[in-house]
């Protein structure tokens, strides 16, 4: 029997030359105080705090990793310091959002009524006595999140069968035919309408058949699909194009004709891409405000007929409270319940999201053994 | 349950290059038919007319005649999708549908033409294709699970368990072999063997040792060059087409000293 000696070393000669683990938390830590005390000659402030903080710790790691661990990895601590940043600097104002949302939301939201009250014979007397007298706060959202809901759901009713019937079109009919190209064009065009001049569209073309001064909850649906439309086409387009064409001629090789291979093999096979398309289309309109003003008008009462009369949504809800608020001399119950309305609406949209997540992996092709 | 396939004078374009030029060949009924040659040479083209798959690419088209047991499957009025039915194809790469269970992919052919099937039916179409695809032991417990869990071997046989499910005339094979490896060949191979009792095969191989084991008959493509067509340069028996070809071309492609 032989044995091989190995011998017992403290490191191992392959790590040799490298920086500690605990390094970016040390350079971190000494990154933070230095920060700390150069601002503090200055005037502290948490922002200036961050700026320097950052750079300190950029250049004293990359100082470190240079001297210890040479150019490679000094290059490499670099541009991790870089990306990790711009990380960093995407993401602040995101969370400076939902958190300002959330501070000033809230109140609004917890009050109660708030979701299934409206602002139906609210006036600024009761606003005025809230503040003064600190009766409680009346009125609430229930309108303008019915109207919201509502149109999104009538205007999603317009957009998908139109949306996706035309990248059907365009993936599977159009061969690069002269009217593909032209659709695709004018799809392309449509994505970059300005949200104003869909809602002066809708309301033009409701004056003009059904009559002047035509302000519906239909108008507004038909404004947001002329948005909706263009986001559909293309991210179902895009989802059609990554069905292999192995699965389309397996079943055309087995007699299928071209119709149901397309509803039942291709359709099915990107259903999840497609769904989760159309979500995101959908929080994509939820939060437009101009086209909505300009189509359906504003209203204080619960309407429910999305084809007649005034209508209000979550977003036209805020603008107007905070422009005019219910009561002039006392502006900060309005603008209570418009932040209380900017949470439902991010809420609204952050489940959305969500929807399409979970759209994506119920559809998902199955796999597993 | 099987058909003969007769070719006359059979030109394959597409748009305005002529892929294929001059195809004459003869397809026995329950029998197995190699086609071997270089890359590029049309045969998996000529394949695909013998079903008109090739028209799903823009542009594609023929000129002559395809005469399965009489019938011209480019006379006026046939609609591919009737041909499509009686003449199956396996394709190079193995490609279950990705949203289907196992026993969903069998039935495809059935389903997606909503053929109505009773589920007693049903079962026994299963199972009967999934024997007659060498694959039922192997499946026969997790018939619910998706298709793209199997082996690529298994995922192969699955689909043309899927092309007999349909009971086509004759059962086109394009390369069926080419992703798998050595013991799945044997599968696939051994399976081909069974499959002539019933069927009329038709494979494309690029494997000679292959062509020579399965088939009864071996049809030789070549290409002139590049940009010129592929031609039918001979089709005999596979013992004579290996041993004692007629052609110098022939030889020197079976006896490996080109292509």
């Amino acid at each position: 029997m032989t044995s091989t000696l190995t011998p017992v070393r403290k490191r191992s000669a392959l790590t040799k030359g490298q920086l500690p683990k605990a390094a970016p938390y040390i350079v971190l830590a000494v990154a933070l105080v230095l920060g700390a005390a150069i601002l503090a000659l200055i005037g502290f402030n948490a922002f200036g705090w961050g700026l320097v903080s950052a750079i300190l710790f950029a250049a004293g790691l990359v100082g470190w990793s240079l001297a210890v661990e040479g150019a490679r990895k000094a290059k490499d601590k670099l541009a991790t310091c870089l990306v990790v940043g711009a990380f960093l600097i995407a993401l602040l104002p995101l969370f400076s959002v939902i958190w300002t949302v959330l501070v000033n939301g809230l109140p609004g939201l917890l009050d109660p009524g708030f979701l299934n009250t409206s602002m139906n014979g609210v006036t600024g007397a009761f606003d005025n006595k809230t503040v003064e007298e600190g009766a409680p706060l009346l009125g609430g959202i229930y309108h303008a999140l019915m109207g919201t809901l509502l149109i999104t759901v009538l205007a999603t009713l317009i957009s998908v069968p139109v949306g996706l019937l035309t990248a059907i079109y365009l993936v599977e009919y159009g061969e690069d035919r002269a009217l593909a190209r032209a659709i695709t064009f004018f799809v392309d065009v449509m994505t970059g309408i300005p949200s104003i001049v869909a809602g002066l569209f809708a309301a033009a073309a409701f004056f003009a058949v059904v009559g002047p001064g035509t302000k519906t909850g239909a108008v507004a649906a038909v404004a947001l699909s002329v948005l909706m439309i263009p986001v559909v086409v293309r991210s179902s387009e895009e989802m059609l194009k990554i069905v292999p064409n192995e699965l389309r001629e397996a079943a055309y090789a087995l007699g299928v004709r071209k119709w149901r291979t397309i509803l039942k093999v291709v359709l099915p096979t990107a259903i999840s891409g497609i769904a989760s398309g159309i979500t995101l289309a959908i929080a994509r309109v939820i939060g437009e405000t101009a086209p909505i003003l300009v189509t359906a008008g504003f209203a204080t009462a619960i309407n429910t007929n999305v084809f007649s009369g005034w209508m209000a949504s979550l977003p036209t809800f805020i603008y107007t409270q905070i422009l005019n608020p219910t009561s002039p001399s006392n502006p900060d119950p309005s603008s209570q319940r418009a932040w209380g309305a900017a949470l439902v609406l991010i809420i609204l949209v952050m489940l959305l999201n969500l929807g399409a997540r979970l759209i994506a992996r119920m559809f998902a092709p199955k796999t597993g053994r | 349950m099987s058909k003969r396939i007769d070719v006359k004078d059979l030109n394959v374009y597409y748009s305005k290059f002529l892929a294929v030029e001059g195809v004459n060949i003869n397809i026995d009924a329950k029998s197995v038919t190699a086609f071997i040659g270089p890359s590029g040479c049309g045969k998996s083209t000529f394949l695909r007319t013998l079903n008109r798959m090739h028209e799903v690419i823009p542009g594609a088209r023929v000129e002559g005649e395809v005469l399965l047991d009489g019938d011209n499957l480019y006379g006026p009025g046939v609609d591919p999708v009737t041909v499509r039915a009686q003449i199956g194809m396996v394709f190079q790469r193995p490609n279950p549908f990705p949203t289907m269970s196992i026993r969903d992919n069998v039935l495809a052919g059935v389903k997606l033409n909503n053929t109505k099937i009773s589920k007693g039916e049903a079962d026994v179409l299963v199972e009967r294709s999934l024997q007659g695809a060498n694959l039922w032991n192997e499946v026969k417990d997790r018939l619910g699970k998706p298709g793209s869990g199997l082996s690529g071997g298994q995922q192969q046989r699955l689909c043309i368990a899927r092309a007999i499910a349909v009971e086509p005339q004759v059962i086109l094979m394009d390369e069926p072999c080419s992703a798998l490896d050595p013991i799945s060949t044997l599968a696939i191979e051994d399976l081909i063997n069974d499959l002539k009792d019933q069927y009329t095969v038709v494979i494309v191989t690029h494997n000679m040792q292959q062509a020579a084991r399965v088939s009864d008959k071996t049809a030789f493509f070549n290409i002139a060059g590049t940009g010129k067509p592929g031609k039918l340069i001979e089709f005999g028996d596979t013992p004579t087409i290996f041993s004692n070809p007629t052609e110098k071309a022939t030889e020197d492609y079976v006896s490996g000293r080109f292509g």
